[in-house]
Parts: structure tokens; sequence; C-alpha cells
């Protein structure tokens, strides 16, 4: 893993959530700035799974559980697809919302990630 | 999908939000369940056995509030509540109904053996023990008189 993506995966990731959250509940329907917002976070979720397979083979293997960081990595990419699946198929406020939900869940997810690589276990 | 269609005015609201949020859970619970299972099950079965059951009750809630399936709808949301309630107790009194009685407090929420109504769903930002309290409300505020099982 390396930590200053992680920040970038996190913060662009609660960005995108919180404006896609407000916008919603501000009566916006899903449009081309919050649906691209969530691109962006699956583009750096994709950039992630390059890095996850990368970085043991350069020398920067997990001390916690891969197989674990696997399950959220793969897990967290669906998500900003099935979001503005959701978001196209619902032209609401309400799928703006959702776009905004999916965001701010892969910022948990990709903190959870940090700790499961990073964190020694038993 | 039946659940694209206008089945209630009231799903196209704000609901949806909640069957999203509904949805995310689902699969954190299901995805950490499964994998704390197939990897090591024997740390601690009974709280891996919980955790295995919310996740397939959150699915179950999850479609019941979809399709309005009301009745459904309020049995497993009713049964989470009790699950983050009693779960959530017993994480912080008394661990070792669990097997997790030598496991340090923070760690039965977020670490190798947290589940997801550890701690009453701390490591979830208590969205477990919030969400089936808005759920019920709704439930309760959209209650449909005799069509409640046509869904």
């Amino acid at each position: 893993m390396i930590d200053v993506f992680t920040v970038i995966l996190i913060a662009v990731s609660v960005l995108a959530g919180v404006l896609a959250v407000v916008l919603g509940l501000l009566g916006r329907k899903p449009a081309d700035v919050t649906i691209l917002a969530l691109v962006v976070v699956e583009l750096l979720l994709l950039a992630q799974v390059v890095i996850a397979i990368v970085a043991p083979i350069a020398g920067n293997p997990p001390t916690g559980n891969l197989g674990e960081f696997w399950v959220y990595l793969a897990t967290a990419c669906l998500m900003p697809p099935a979001a503005i699946a959701w978001a196209l198929t619902d032209r609401t406020r309400w799928s703006t919302v959702v776009l905004g939900v999916a965001a701010l869940a892969i910022a948990v997810m990709a903190y959870r990630m940090n700790q499961i690589w990073n964190v020694q276990l038993g | 999908m039946s659940s694209q269609r206008p089945v209630s005015p009231k799903l196209r609201g704000p609901a949806r939000i909640l069957v999203a949020v509904y949805a995310v859970l689902a699969i954190a619970a299901t995805g950490r369940s499964a994998f704390q299972i197939v990897d090591r099950f024997g740390e601690a079965p009974i709280a891996f056995s919980l955790s295995a059951v919310a996740a397939v009750v959150y699915i179950v809630a999850t479609l019941a509030l979809a399709l309005r399936r009301d009745r459904l709808a309020w049995l497993t949301i009713g049964f989470e509540l009790l699950g983050v309630l009693v779960v959530g107790a017993l994480t912080l009194l008394a661990p070792a109904v669990l097997g997790l009685g030598d496991v340090d407090l923070l760690d039965r929420a977020f670490g190798r053996e947290g589940t997801v109504w550890a701690l009453f769903g701390l490591g979830y930002l208590c969205v477990p023990l919030a969400l089936p309290v808005i759920g019920l409300l709704y439930l309760a505020r959209t209650r449909r008189p005799a069509v409640a099982s046509a869904g």
C-alpha cells in the first residue's frame, strides 16, 4: 500500500460523497458533475487494484491479511458502477444522494483496507 | 425488476436512500463475515455465526424494503434492532458469552474478531443501530392498510 494514495482516495471519495449528498438534498437530479465524481472514485479504485498487485512484487508486502484486503477492494470497485446504474435508471434527486452514500461508504472501506494491509495480525 | 415500478409512490422518495444504505450494509456485513468464516471460523465461532446471520437478514431486509414486502420488512428489521441491542450489550458487558472474553474492547468491533453488531455497530459508525430505528419509523409512517401483502 502507498499511504499517500490511500489519503488521496479517501479525500476524493469524501469530497465526491459530500458533494453528491448536498446536491441531492438540494434537489438536484444526477448530473454530469455527480456521476463523473463517482467515475473519478472508480478510476482511483482501479489504480488501487494495480498498486495492490504491484506492491508485494516491488518489495512492499502487506503485514496484514491480503485476502481480506481483496474482499474489501473488490467490493468497493463494484459500488460506483452500481450507484451510477441506479442514478441512470432512477433520475430523481434521491439517486444523487445514493451516489453520495456509495462514495462515503468507499471512503470508509478505503480506511479499513489500509488498516488491514498494515496492521500486524497474530 | 418490480422494484423499479412505482409499487408505492413513497418508495420513489427518500426511502430509496434507506434501501441503498441497507444494500451497502448488507454487502459489507456479508463480505466480512464470509471471509471471517472461511479464514478463521475456529477463532470466534459464535461471533462469526451471528455475524453471518446478521448479514443474511440484512440482505432479506433490503429486498423486503425494496419490494415493499412490509410484513417481512417488519420482521427482519425488528430482528436487526434486537440483534444489535443484544449483541451490542453482550460485547460491551459480557464478551465471554460470545467467545470474545480475551479480545480487547475496541477490537471486538474493529479487530480481527470484529462483527457488524459488536459494540452497537461501532465498527460501522453505528449505522447498524440507527438504520433499524429509521427503518421501523419509515414502515410505521407508510403503513398501508389491507394491501400490505400485495407487494
